[in-house]
């Protein structure tokens, strides 16, 4: 899978400036907050357009101003999860996960259901999940769009410590089982080393280190967190 | 006193309001969500336009709906073509009503509309919603009790419009006379019993309203 991303985007002070193209199949983005990453994350998702630029995902294009491409987000078949997860507060589990389900869905339903382990979750309401339930509901609601790519925004940070594994292995089985290609901001070392296999650092709007995990990790661009020892206990380690 | 001319005007006061209050959605909701969502030359004067009613005599635009809906107004010759007469007719009232009434059910839908995060529908467009899927499903849902809050306010409106109505309908008993309408003639005409009867009816139906309409505002902005 090849990410080129050329975005030129100026908002305010702020102005994100990346020209990357990446071979890989699940990138991650590590950077202080206000780097850019969640903007990087918009402009591909197709919520923000670049004042100049292209994006292409394995030769298609989404975006290029100079040609004047623009795919309207809802037809660009990224599955992008935010932050904040945003589930429809006023829809059922069952009826956020089928949201975006496009015709013949039932045989994606068992799937999703059985990978993210969704069944126990499907009655419930959707505010009385926690955060990591929350999150695994927004992962099937976007693959049950059939994306074509997955865009996640720290898919981590608002679930608990000793939750994060299954978060983990949920990201793990759609890379290597959905073969899904993924672009993602990172919040804890453990979903670089796990997940990623290129990583981008960005800080200030600018790209300021790409590469494999293992070169970056030791580098002085990653994200510091006190959750290697809970995650790699429980042997997700590659 | 008889009380059977006096429950009419009630009554039909109520279904005037109440046609009024739904012919006045459609436009309203496609007003209120173009201010919030929309980013479009003229939105400033449209805006102006919409609450123009709020403040300019009532009386002055009963004028205007009669020029509109005259025998000689645009829209007026337009229907009297399909055969339908509308000042000093029920339908007179309605419209005196919907327009009154229309910048209130604007104001309060838009600010519930503006209370629903972008984002949500943002999320809805990127699981391949189009405009019309996102307004149905994600919008109209969360904004609901202030679309409804909006409507109860502008039929709150609409039971007790007097000075378009006056101009464009007058207050033919059994016809066009409404509650406000009718406290006024009653009264011009000493009658002042059945004036405080309709007032007291008036004062119920608008309380109760009023206080619905309260209710889901105050719940729509704690959601």
């Amino acid at each position: 899978m090849t990410f080129d991303l050329d975005v030129v985007l100026r908002q305010g002070g702020f102005e994100l400036r990346v020209q990357e193209r990446v071979d890989a199949r699940a990138v991650a983005l590590v950077g202080p907050s206000g780097s850019g990453k969640t903007t990087l994350v918009e402009v591909v998702a197709g919520l923000r357009r670049p004042d100049r630029g292209t994006i292409a995902i394995d030769g298609r294009v989404l975006c290029s101003t100079a040609a004047g491409v623009h795919v309207a987000a809802r037809d660009r078949r990224v599955g992008y999860v935010p932050q904040d997860v945003l589930l429809f507060p006023h829809l059922s589990v069952r009826r956020n996960v089928l949201y975006g389900a496009r015709d013949g869905a039932s045989a994606d339903l068992d799937d999703v259901t059985e990978l993210l382990e969704l069944q126990p979750l499907m009655t419930r309401d959707v505010a009385s999940l926690s955060g990591g339930e929350r999150q695994r509901v927004a992962l099937g609601r976007a693959l049950m769009a059939r994306p074509a790519l997955l865009l996640l925004d720290e898919p981590l940070a608002a679930v608990d410590l000793p939750r994060r594994h299954r978060i983990l292995q949920a990201l793990l089985a759609i890379r290597d089982r959905l073969r899904l290609p993924m672009l993602y901001v990172a919040h804890a070392p453990e979903e670089i080393r796990v997940v990623a296999d290129r990583v981008l650092a960005l800080d200030a709007g600018r790209v300021i280190a790409a590469g494999p995990p293992a070169d970056l990790l030791s580098a002085d661009v990653m994200p510091r967190g006190s959750t290697t020892r809970m995650i790699g206990g429980r042997g997700l380690e590659p | 006193m008889t009380w059977g001319p006096l429950a009419e005007i009630a009554v039909f006061t109520a279904l005037a309001a109440l046609g009024a209050t739904l012919l006045m959605l459609p436009p309203g909701l496609a007003i209120a969500w173009a201010l919030a969502r929309g980013r479009f030359p003229g939105r400033t004067v449209l805006e102006t336009l919409v609450s123009l009613p709020l403040v300019i005599p009532p009386v002055a635009t009963g004028l205007l709906i009669l020029w509109l809906f005259g025998p000689r107004g645009p829209a007026g010759r337009a229907l009297a073509w399909i055969g339908v007469d509308v000042v000093f007719t029920w339908r007179a009232v309605v419209v005196a009503m919907a327009v009154m009434g229309l910048p209130l059910l604007v104001r309060t839908a838009r600010a519930g509309f503006e209370q629903v995060a972008r984002r949500y529908e943002q999320v809805a467009e990127t699981l391949g919603a189009g405009p019309w899927r996102v307004f149905a499903t994600i919008t109209l849902p969360l904004s609901y009790r202030a679309i409804l809050a909006g409507a109860l306010l502008a039929f709150s409106r609409a039971l007790g419009e007097f000075g378009a109505t006056m101009v464009v309908a007058g207050s033919i008993p059994g016809r066009t006379r409404t509650l406000a309408v009718g406290i006024y003639s009653f009264t011009e005409t000493g009658q002042d019993q059945e004036a405080a009867a309709l007032l007291a009816v008036s004062v119920a139906i608008a309380f109760c309203a009023v206080l619905a309409s309260n209710r889901l505002a105050r719940t729509a902005a704690v959601r």
